[in-house]
């Protein structure tokens, strides 16, 4: 059933939906994207980072937004360990890293989820937040608070990402490790260093993803697989490494799912984004943004 | 008595007694299963073992079957169809399990129709739904209150046929489980002349449902029939609640799974008021029978050491009356002959804490006690609430019913 309304609201849905795409797709566009590192455990980190703003939502009443930035730290050494535990084990002892590496995340991906399962339950968890369960009315057309917020809470996460890769000291040394990481070591520079580094940023910027992934719907143990293709497909489909292209990419992501959803049938969603991703790299194979 | 027989009546008594120990400590019966522990039916499938467990504890402090133990035999089958088959395998071969009971669920459940049916065992089914309709195994007996197969479908649109609905939307999860449920849905509108004008089946991966409630909205639909998984119900009530569904919905729900457990209740809370979905134990007047009120004691106390649902109500007395269902064979039989065993469930009713247990041809109940309940009431993030009568009033079926619909459905939320 066609009409111009529908198709509104559903284009108005997508954006907020890509934004929300954006933020938990953000940290594996530099841990991917930048670092070459295959980074199949980064939805489990995310649904961790959920558990951690639940815990703090559900014993002291703190807002879930800033439970997020508050984890935001400790994520920040998990980052730091886990790419330390990697480099050591994997990367440092030869060309074949890439493929290990990945049994190597699918382990701590699986060793999250048993974790959390040990300590939290099974069970469904979600959190209170004034903003939550209520919609912003316009006409005819109902926003919901929430994804208003995963909305804004994304756009900023781009912007201080993308000024602090491009303006920094330290960020243009993550984009130069990405670029050519024997010319950084030529400079006097420690390489594995600034990637332990990003390696924590990207983590870091999981309890803020986190935190948008429960207040956008509840979360179980096991929700990180929902999310690994997105994400993937996402960072991708933006070309590797770019923050504003993972912005894009998520947005056309969410807008054609949503569109999908709204006027063709909810069956035909899952499609969307690898024939999304197929159609973008037939054209351009280094994706939208990349170099 | 001279002495030679005093010593031969002393001897005769040691060697009977001697027996009577003998087979009192005999070799436990194994009744082997395979429980989703992890995954998405984890939830559901803890607290169905702990009820088994209850029931297994209290059959050994009485003795046991047949003057023997009961052990029980559980791997976690992850919630995966595809590990199941090798699980049953595995308990028939390898563990030489004397019984089997089924996992909790459908999905995992399907696969093992075959293997158990060539293998001549008697399966006690855990809430599954429809899955011996083509295997035709004649010793299945499923424990799930379901019925005939259209009993959902036909409880929900009786009931918004009788507000005065006209029309139905069903939006159904694309999995096994839901498209079962849907289909008897369309069937079961199709006779009651409700013609279908929104008929959708979402991916289990969906994320954010919005956009699907608004395109259910356009077609302006009287009933709103759901089957939905965990971890969607949540996801789809959270969105109703922000979009609205219009005034013209006179009920909204049916088959949403997820809603029936109390980690999911005390989450959504208000949001729940005026939804009306399936449950099969409520802690309404009409649903205690035997022995209901002492398990929900014994399990209230085990289900916080445990981690399970603290409220039970789902899937754990079911889970007790399956080994109800076996005591009762075997004590009647005296035997663990299969055959045996079957033909007494089939022939018989069984006295259980659910209620009364008879089954038909097809390994199903005979007679449907799938509740249809409104929410009532309900508060924000309180559990204890959902302990009392009154906060799911059951509609459906009538020898169970302690109230009416509270209708159209967005005054039912306020």
């Amino acid at each position: 059933m066609f009409s111009i309304d529908l198709l509104l609201d559903a284009v108005v849905t997508g954006v907020l939906l890509g934004c929300f795409y954006a933020a938990v797709s953000i940290g594996l566009s530099i841990s991917f994207g930048l670092l070459d590192v295959p980074h199949v455990a980064h939805p489990a980190f995310l649904v961790l980072a959920s558990y951690g703003v639940y815990l703090l939502n559900d014993s002291y009443d703190i807002d879930p937004l800033l439970a997020g930035l508050l984890i935001s730290p400790l994520f920040f050494l998990l980052g730091l360990i886990t790419y330390r535990l990697y480099y050591e084990s994997f990367e440092r002892r030869g060309s074949d890293a890439a493929v290990r590496g990945i049994a190597f995340f699918f382990g701590v991906a699986f060793i999250i989820e048993v974790l959390i399962i040990l300590q939290f339950g099974v069970d469904q968890r979600s959190v209170t937040a004034s903003y939550i369960g209520k919609a912003w009315r316009i006409g005819d057309l109902r926003i919901p608070i929430r994804q208003l917020v995963a909305f804004a809470v994304a756009l900023g996460l781009t912007v201080v990402l993308s000024v602090y890769l491009s303006k920094t000291f330290m960020g243009r040394a993550i984009r130069a490790v990405a670029q050519d990481e024997e010319g950084l070591r030529l400079m006097g520079a420690n390489p594995v260093r600034i990637k332990q580094f990003a390696f924590g940023i990207a983590t870091a910027v999981l309890g803020i993803a986190g935190a948008l992934l429960i207040v956008v719907a509840p979360v179980e143990p096991t929700l990180d697989r929902v999310y690994i293709g997105r994400t993937f497909c996402v960072v991708v489909m933006a070309g590797l490494g770019s923050i504003s292209g993972t912005l894009i990419a998520s947005i056309i992501l969410g807008v054609a799912e949503s569109i999908v959803l709204t006027m063709f049938g909810a069956s035909w969603a899952p499609a969307i984004s690898f024939a999304l991703l197929l159609g973008v790299l037939a054209v351009r194979p280094q994706g939208l943004l990349g170099r | 008595m001279n002495r030679r027989e005093v010593i031969s009546w002393a001897a005769a008594t040691t060697v009977l007694a001697m027996t009577k120990v003998a087979s009192a400590e005999g070799p436990p019966i194994k009744i082997g299963m395979s429980m989703p522990q992890t995954g998405g039916l984890a939830g559901g499938g803890k607290a169905s073992l702990l009820g088994i467990e209850i029931w297994r504890d209290n059959i050994n402090a009485k003795g046991g079957l047949l003057g023997r133990k009961v052990e029980l035999v559980v791997y976690d089958d992850k919630s995966s169809a595809s590990e199941t088959p090798a699980l049953y395998a595995k308990l028939l071969d390898v563990d030489k399990v004397d019984l089997l009971f089924a996992p909790y669920a459908t999905v995992p459940t399907a696969p093992i129709m075959p293997l158990v049916k060539q293998r001549g065992m008697l399966l006690i089914g855990n809430f599954s739904f429809q899955v011996n309709s083509k295997v035709h195994h004649d010793m299945w007996f499923n424990n799930a209150p379901w019925g005939p197969a259209d009993s959902w479908a036909t409880g929900f649109l009786t009931l918004g046929r009788k507000a005065g609905g006209k029309t139905v939307a069903i939006l159904s999860a694309d999995q096994e489980f839901a498209q079962n449920i849907a289909t008897t849905a369309r069937d079961v509108a199709k006779k009651l002349n409700l013609p279908v004008v929104f008929d959708q089946a979402y991916p289990p991966s969906t994320a954010e449902f919005s956009s699907i409630i608004r395109a259910l909205n356009a077609a302006k639909p009287d009933i709103v029939f759901v089957a939905s998984y965990p971890p969607d119900s949540a996801g789809i009530l959270r969105a109703v609640n922000e979009i609205g569904v219009g005034d013209n919905v006179k009920i909204f729900g049916g088959a949403m799974v997820g809603l029936q457990f109390a980690a999911v209740m005390e989450n959504l809370g208000s949001l729940l008021n005026g939804v009306v979905n399936f449950n099969t134990w409520l802690p309404e007047p009409s649903m205690y029978f035997d022995g209901t009120k002492d398990f929900f004691e014994k399990y209230g106390k085990r289900a916080v050491e445990a981690k399970v649902d603290p409220l039970g109500y789902y899937l754990a007395p079911y889970g007790y009356a399956m080994g109800q269902l076996i005591e009762e064979a075997v004590n009647a039989t005296k035997s663990l002959d299969q055959r045996t065993l079957a033909k007494y469930l089939r022939e018989n009713t069984h006295k259980t804490i659910v209620g009364p247990i008879t089954y038909a041809e097809d390994g199903e109940w005979k007679e449907s006690a799938t509740l249809e309940a409104q929410f009532r009431g309900v508060k924000d993030k309180n559990m204890d609430q959902f302990r009392s009568a009154g906060r799911q009033v059951i509609l459906f079926p009538d020898r169970l019913k302690t109230g009416d619909l509270i209708t159209p459905f967005e005054d039912a939320r306020n």
